[in-house]
């Protein structure tokens, strides 16, 4: 076709276009959920173990991948991450029931899962991977269809992921185009997709632009907005302990999770030993000459330097910022001696860097805290080390973050990845953070409930809703196609029975390996989740 | 009724056509369309009605869709219908990209201005190919109302007009026989078999499992062409791209117009295989059509075409089809005396009803429940009903929502009495 006319009739640059382009997604997206929603709990959990066991075993390929195409972080922990969000994640929810009824006897009501919709995700460079699993196995869990949109610079990896799990999904009986992604997103087209009707709510994760302009879309949101995140260490814990739990924080996929540490504020008491034992596992603290040179390299620019320092190795950020140090540093230590706009060092770094400052004792301590979070990173997540309850609760009461790890690493531990807080890759900062949802995002959040009630007086037998089921109606049988072969129904006088057989735990296939999926018992999995993080941790402090 | 409305109508009798004003108005569907958006005609009083008829897939794509819309008002800062004496960058894109879609070796492009014209061309092109002069059509069957066109159909379009064949060279059988059709062709004068490959205006009649396959062999068997005219099948409408594909057909010639510029600017298009196209070789001036394929028409067209081989509109024609089908079949279980069949194939259905004129009276009903449908000229009493391809759930359920009234009321009217109405326990 000659340009002349290809350019007529393409207009990629047409508002009209993007927004065809988008509503065309988005109503078969609609058509999915509008089926899925009436799947039972047996064809949901089926869909969901396919799916997390296909994205589990691709794990170690997609976190290479990512590493590959972004240049950001590690990919042991983005493996580590994936794994987590796939069947770790499953397991997690395996007693949440999200498809059937629950009646509450005491209060009379009864309470019916409603799906949101159409899920319209955003994907973030910085951990991509991990978060396409963790967004599509909620959406599935919840029966919800989901529509992906990658971050340019790592579109190729999430995409391929994003395709693949729908493929999968789809050979376990869901629904057609459940997942979907976007193949080229720009920000006027993901716009579209944000303010469309048929899009139910934005599980927005990325950058402040994108998490605002998702709440001002007007379409129901969960945006979360960025860390940066303040780690008090006072006088009464095991340095030693403490050390390895910030460096290994730190240096989990270089530094990049939201979840990060961002700096240590440490009583001056406990300063130089704590100074000592994170050196023993791979901290450099750099002289006053070398904070300038880092200072210069990161933030020279004006803002951060992301093609410079984002997920990268330290020993490599230091080289380019003029820095020797020794090849087997993990992190970068920047003491600094302020916090607020007017130290760089002090905000986000998303990279193993940790700023450092010597506090006086708690009061300062907690001041510092609390500015860390009140320049970047409100709502999001802190950390302390103490083995004193009321320094915890005072600090907890006093910072402006929603999640408070105590006495273990941050960056894992905020994400529930090594606490029983909702392992999630959507950290909520709410009221602080200008988001409508303060803890850690999981399939709860795309579900609402129908509630039947009566009244407070009323004499029901409210048991007699125990065991009553609800009327699924399935997948949707495909229309004949008269005179067609093999799809004609000549004269049909019933509706034909269901096109896919029913699953039962029998045929469960994992998909596309033609082998049943592996039956694990609740013990299998939580203790093989449990020693996949052990070995972890015990690879990052280097043992 | 407004006062203005019926001052209109008046003269609409006047002035444009008093015979289809009134019958309209004898049949109670006093449409007069306003605005239109989307999948909603605005009739000038402002109610809204959900159009299910669409102009035999006219607005496949939607009324005014944007995406049209924006191509058209695009083209019109460059270019017009265009000299159609030239070799033209819009007509030449389009046909390349109707060779690419289009299947088997159908290759050329002969543009018309409507389907009529479209038909007289394939049929002009297979007399001149072939060197004979007769066709074959169905009994009953609708090409159009153009000279030639009008002879393949039926009687009632030809007839008023002296326009009927009488040299015998329009042949026309019996739908789904091949037998018949083995008699009409045994001689080997017969230039080509022209066939809807759903009898649109006869209320979709389905072709029995092997009867298309069957007139081709029989086609080549006996050296006549194959016509298929996929005005009405085309574009999506079965989930495919031509509904002739979904039967394991390869026309030599294909005939496609309405949806193909998306109601926005009237072209039609004979596509035709190297075999039938000699005399664009050696003649190329032999037919000619001012505005046969005129270039904003071939820009839009282009632009449809881009639009239904999205791979998201397969999805959206299956789920319709699929949800409205369920839906359809349950509220015929609730009226099993009045709502007798549904014949289907993706988004083209014919809904049956008993009495010999049913589907007016389901029509009546559906266009006060704020549906527009129409009735088969040819088959009373099948009701035409054509979604979009680009149906939502929400408009699908809507649909349904609003004929389970319709054809309750429907049914009612017709047996005089509440004519069942229980939903059956799914």
């Amino acid at each position: 076709m000659d340009k002349i006319i290809a350019d007529l009739v393409d207009q990629p640059d047409s508002p009209s276009a993007m927004r065809s382009e988008a509503d065309l997604i988005l109503t078969r997206a609609k058509w999915a959920s509008e089926i899925f929603r009436g799947y039972d709990r047996e064809r949901t959990q089926a869909i969901v173990q396919a799916v997390a066991q296909a994205a589990f075993e691709k794990a170690q390929e997609y976190a290479e991948w990512a590493v590959r195409e972004t240049g950001f972080g590690v990919v042991e922990h983005k493996r580590f991450k994936a794994e987590a969000s796939s069947r770790g994640l499953v397991e997690y929810y395996r007693d949440h029931d999200f498809v059937n009824p629950r009646v509450d006897h005491e209060r009379m009501i009864v309470e019916i899962p409603r799906p949101a919709g159409v899920v319209f995700a955003l994907a973030p460079a910085t951990n991509p991977i991990a978060t396409v699993y963790f967004k599509i196995l909620s959406a599935l869990m919840t029966r919800n269809a989901i529509v992906f949109s990658a971050h340019p610079a790592s579109r190729e990896c999430c995409n391929h992921a994003t395709r693949l799990l729908a493929e999968v999904a789809e050979r376990a009986g869901a629904p057609d185009g459940v997942i979907q992604a976007i193949d080229e997103p720009t920000i006027p087209l993901i716009d579209e997709f944000m303010r469309s009707d048929k899009t139910s709510v934005i599980l927005a994760t990325g950058g402040m632009a994108m998490v605002r302009a998702a709440y001002s879309s007007s379409n129901p949101a969960l945006g979360v907005g960025p860390g940066n995140g303040p780690i008090v260490v006072d006088d009464t814990g095991d340095c030693k302990k403490t050390a390895r739990y910030l460096v290994d924080s730190k240096s989990f996929d270089n530094g990049i999770l939201c979840t990060a540490d961002s700096i240590a504020i440490v009583y001056r008491s406990i300063a130089k030993q704590l100074r000592i034992e994170m050196e023993r596992v791979g901290a450099y603290f750099c002289k006053e000459d070398e904070i300038s040179l880092l200072r210069e390299f990161m933030f020279g620019a004006g803002s951060l330097n992301v093609k410079g320092v984002v997920g990268r190795d330290a020993p490599l950020i230091a080289r380019d910022a003029g820095i020797r140090v020794p090849l087997r540093t993990r992190i970068l230590v920047a003491p600094i001696k302020k916090i607020g706009i007017d130290e760089p060092l002090s905000k986000e770094k998303l990279s193993p860097v940790l700023a450092w400052f010597v506090a006086a004792g708690k009061s300062e301590a907690f001041t510092q805290a609390r500015a860390t979070l009140r320049m970047t990173g409100a709502g999001h997540s802190a950390a302390i080390h103490s083995s004193d309850p009321q320094t915890v609760l005072d600090y907890a009461t006093s910072v402006e973050a929603y999640r408070v790890i105590a006495n273990t690493a941050l960056s894992q531990g905020a994400s529930g990845l090594t606490t029983n807080l909702a392992p999630t890759m959507t950290v909520g900062t709410g009221f602080f953070g200008r988001s409508s949802v303060g803890e850690n995002v999981g399939p709860m959040h795309l579900v609402h409930w129908t509630r039947i009630a009566y009244a407070k007086d009323a004499s029901i037998d409210i048991s007699s809703f125990d065991g009553k089921q609800l009327k699924f109606s399935g997948p949707l049988a495909s229309a004949p196609s008269d005179g067609v072969p093999g799809e004609d129904s000549g004269s049909r006088a019933a509706p034909p029975a269901e096109p896919r057989a029913p699953v039962s735990p029998g045929n469960r296939r994992q998909a596309g390996k033609g082998r049943p999926v592996e039956e694990h018992t609740e013990v299998d999995l939580r203790s093989e989740i449990r020693r996949l993080i052990a070995e972890e941790l015990r690879r990052n402090r280097g043992e | 009724m407004s006062a203005e409305k019926q001052d209109f109508l008046q003269r609409s009798k006047e002035f444009w056509n008093p015979g289809k004003t009134q019958a309209w108005q004898d049949m109670e569907v006093d449409l007069v369309i306003d605005r239109r958006e989307g999948y909603y005609l605005y009739d000038m009083d402002g109610n809204r009605y959900i159009d299910v008829h669409l102009n035999g897939g006219t607005y496949n794509l939607g009324h005014r869709n944007p995406e049209l819309v924006e191509v058209i008002r695009r083209g019109m800062e460059r270019f017009d219908m265009g000299n159609h004496h030239f070799p033209s960058l819009a007509r030449t894109a389009l046909a390349e990209e109707l060779a690419k879609c289009t299947p088997g070796d159908l290759q050329y492009t002969i543009y018309a201005s409507g389907g009529g014209e479209a038909i007289d061309i394939a049929i002009k092109t297979a007399r001149s190919a072939m060197q004979k002069r007769k066709i074959v059509s169905l009994v009953k069957a609708y090409h159009g109302h153009t000279g030639l066109a009008v002879k393949t159909g039926d009687a009632r379009f030809s007839v008023p007009f002296l326009s009927q064949d009488i040299e015998h060279e329009f042949i026309q059988v019996p739908f789904n026989d091949l037998n018949a059709m083995e008699d009409a062709l045994r001689k080997r004068d017969v230039a080509a078999v022209l066939l809807e490959t759903i009898p649109a205006t006869y209320g979709f009649p389905m072709p029995h499992v092997g009867y298309l396959p069957g007139v081709k062999a029989l086609c080549e068997r006996y050296d006549a062409l194959y016509i298929a005219d996929e005005v009405q099948t085309g574009l999506m409408r079965t989930g495919a791209m031509w509904g002739i594909t979904r039967y394991g057909v390869e026309p030599d010639i294909l005939v496609t117009g309405k949806g193909i510029s998306g109601g926005m600017y009237p072209i039609a298009c004979t596509v035709v295989s190297p075999r039938c196209a000699g005399w664009l070789t050696k003649d190329g001036f032999g037919h000619m059509s001012t505005m046969g394929g005129a270039e904003l028409g071939c820009l839009v067209a282009l632009k449809v075409l881009e639009i239904c081989q999205r791979p998201e509109v397969a999805s959206i024609v299956h789920y319709t089809a699929s949800y409205l089908r369920k839906g359809l079949d349950e509220i015929r279980a609730m009226y099993p005396d009045f709502f007798t069949g549904i014949r289907q194939h993706g988004v083209i259905m014919g809904l049956e009803f008993t009495p010999p004129e049913g589907a007016k009276i389901a029509m009546k009903h559906l266009y006060r429940n704020g549906i527009w449908a129409i009735f088969s000229t040819l088959d009373p009493k099948v009701l035409q009903f054509k979604p979009g391809i680009l149906a939502t759930e929400f408009l699908a359920e809507e649909i349904l929502s609003r004929a389970e009234v319709a054809i309750g009321a429907a049914a009612a009217e017709a047996l005089g009495h509440d004519g069942g109405g229980r939903r059956v326990a799914a």
